[in-house]
């Protein structure tokens, strides 16, 4: 039984990786390879293609820019989410029921519906092409889903924890930082992991709401795509780097991540 | 938990309902207001009232992606979930293999959409990609670019490789909310693993699966990326979904009107599903 | 303001479930509601209902715009029915 059990799981995470590895595969080919034939790992092996983007301003730009706008939402999304859960999981207050169903439908809302109203919303307001306006527009789905999955780590502190903190003479906001903030500690670092997660790989609004100072890399390639053939080998590294801040994200909070879901009001 | 009823915490949300608010509502009055006028460019504009409505409602070609995006979601959702499941039910406890599996499995979550469909154009093509090299090794004519059945299945195989793990993770942890006192229950009971299943594990994931089931359905409903980079929605329609179809017409074509009208329609859609599930898990809360 | 585009009929249409919203919200606050159980197979409050009957409006609108050749007025007073029905008795 537990043979079988291994074996599937094996099964499964062969089908995730081969494609990866493909990818990984192609960025040392050079195009030459590439397109010559098949081979399963790269006969010349080459960092030609990575040197492209290291080298080229509109290349490592746009992961900067990629990196900062995400960092930045993420940041924003924490911020506000965390006196909101607070408030969520702690009191009843007039239409709160409401207001938590209208917060998710935002999360539910398809960026296609949005894409002209936000680029002249953002334009009226001189935000466009700046990272802080892709930060702001990132908010509409990540706020939602940080108050969700933090109200749930809320709920699972005890409230008589507020209450002596409250009797020993603590105001709210240094019982919230000095107290409450450290208990949910891990809650903090897998809300953070899941908005960096989807403003990480949203593409949409990233490519309508800039031009060219705050380019996200992800538009960067979509225009390489498009233009004077593929260039298969820089495409792939591309594809490869893209992967790795994640990679690095998961890292952190892997320990988190099980438990987060298993607290949490889902 | 009993909460206090205390009208100040409004002061603790105001932030996120200013910020969200910001985002959500000047946006879609703006659909709204696009969606009875006829729009030719900033300036000039006519009131039509809902005469888009009408158009877009009888529309053979919306009806068709609507149609193409149900089939789509209720594939996705029926191969997903029973094998995010399984997948679950697969993994190891605890340790450092397990930790090791965590990581593995998320890594399609992290990947930027468009490089998900970038990943899958390479790899289906049959003259450099894996897949599409072994397939037509083994004698199988494949081609994703002009076959439609092709395309579709490659469509779905690659939503399957960037969401199971998903629905996988979800369950997991479901799973091991699971007090042991549970097992050792039924191991004295000499429960099949088939009755374990049924009666501990099923209905203690059962939140876990409305929360899978309701992300994966809002996700697949407005899928965009993948597809338009894998197979720009080609052959002809076969694999033109909704939020395509509507961003096409607004962005393509400037018809304004008729994609904002499309728009509400298709939030409609979304806001009644999702209200449904929304209701289903609270009173599912308020009986436990 | 001129890039959201608006019309006298859209600005009453949000005027409206402003208003609504803010009367709602009195309401509450002078006379608070409780939970109740009526024709619909839930139990809701009142802000319940009025989602509730107001999505189904919408609908409501959607087919008689759709299907039928009606004026748009004969689904707006269907719906003012359908909202009081539901607001009273659901």
């Amino acid at each position: 039984m537990t043979i079988r059990k291994t074996l599937a799981l094996l099964l499964y995470i062969l089908f995730l990786l081969v494609p990866i590895y493909w990818l990984l595969n192609m960025s040392f080919k050079s195009n030459t390879e590439i397109l010559g034939g098949l081979t399963l790992w790269p006969q010349e092996f080459t960092l030609a293609n990575y040197q492209v983007i290291f080298t080229d301003p509109s290349w490592y730009e746009g992961y900067l820019n990629s990196l900062y706008y995400v960092c930045l939402n993420t940041l924003i999304s924490l911020l506000v989410a965390l006196p909101a859960a607070y408030a969520f999981s702690r009191y009843r207050f007039l239409g709160d029921k409401h207001l938590f169903f209208w917060l998710l439908t935002n999360r539910m809302a398809p960026p296609a519906v949005f894409l002209l109203p936000f680029f002249q919303l953002y334009s009226s307001i001189g935000l466009f092409d700046t990272h802080i306006a892709v930060a702001l527009a990132h908010c509409l789905f990540n706020v939602p889903l940080a108050v969700w999955i933090l109200e749930g780590f809320m709920s699972g502190v005890p409230k008589e924890i507020d209450e002596t903190a409250y009797i020993d003479g603590y105001s709210f906001p240094k019982f919230f930082v000095k107290i409450f903030i450290p208990l949910i500690g891990s809650g903090i670092g897998v809300t953070a992991f899941f908005c960096f997660m989807f403003s990480w790989v949203e593409l949409l609004l990233a490519r309508t709401l800039t031009s060219v100072d705050a380019k996200p890399i992800v538009a960067v390639m979509t225009r390489t795509v498009s233009a004077s053939g593929i260039d298969w080998g820089v495409l792939a590294a591309a594809g490869v780097l893209t992967i790795l801040p994640g990679m690095l994200v998961i890292w952190f909070v892997r320990n988190h991540v099980a438990k987060g879901f298993a607290l949490g009001r889902v | 938990m009993n909460k206090v009823i205390n009208n100040k915490a409004w002061w603790l949300v105001l932030p996120v309902f200013l910020l969200v608010a910001f985002s959500a509502i000047l946006p879609m009055m703006t659909v709204v207001n696009y969606s009875v006028q006829d729009i030719f460019d900033a300036s000039t504009r006519t009131f039509v009232g809902v005469e888009w409505y009408q158009q877009v409602l009888q529309n053979e070609r919306l009806h068709d992606s609507l149609l193409r995006q149900f089939i789509f979601s209720a594939c996705v959702l029926l191969i997903e979930i029973p094998l995010g499941i399984a997948i679950a039910l697969c993994m190891p406890t605890k340790g450092r293999w397990a930790s090791a599996c965590l990581i593995v499995m998320a890594i399609p979550l992290l990947i930027p959409w468009n490089v998900i469909g970038t990943i899958w154009q390479i790899f289906g093509r049959a003259d450099i990609g894996l897949l599409g090299w072994t397939l037509s090794e083994l004698g199988i004519s494949y081609n994703y670019a002009a076959n439609t059945m092709d395309a579709w299945v490659t469509v779905l195989v690659m939503d399957v490789w960037h969401w199971t793990s998903l629905v996988a993770l979800l369950c997991y942890s479901g799973l091991r909310a699971i007090p042991d006192v549970y097992y050792q229950a039924a191991r004295i009971d000499r429960a099949s693993a088939w009755a374990v299943f049924r009666h501990i594990q099923l209905p203690k994931m059962k939140s876990v699966l409305l929360i899978a089931v309701m992300l994966r359905f809002m996700d697949s409903f407005m899928i965009y990326t993948e597809p338009f980079v894998l197979t720009g929605g080609g052959p002809g329609n076969a694999t033109t979904f909704l939020s395509q179809t509507l961003t096409k017409m607004a962005v393509g074509q400037f018809d304004l009107g008729p994609a904002a009208a499309f728009s509400l329609v298709y939030f409609l859609i979304i806001l009644l599903v999702s209200w449904a599930f929304y209701t289903a898990m609270t009173h599912n809360d308020q009986q436990r | 303001m001129e890039w959201m585009a608006w019309t006298p009929v859209t600005a009453a249409f949000f005027g409206g479930i402003a208003l609504l919203l803010v009367g709602m919200t009195v309401w509450e606050i002078r006379s608070p509601c409780v939970e109740r159980r009526g024709f619909l197979p839930i139990a809701t409050t009142r802000g319940d209902r009025l989602f509730i009957g107001l999505l189904g409006s919408a609908y409501l609108h959607l087919l008689v715009v759709g299907v039928t050749d009606w004026s748009t007025w004969i689904a707006s007073a269907l719906s003012v029915v359908w909202l009081l029905v539901v607001m009273r008795w659901g």
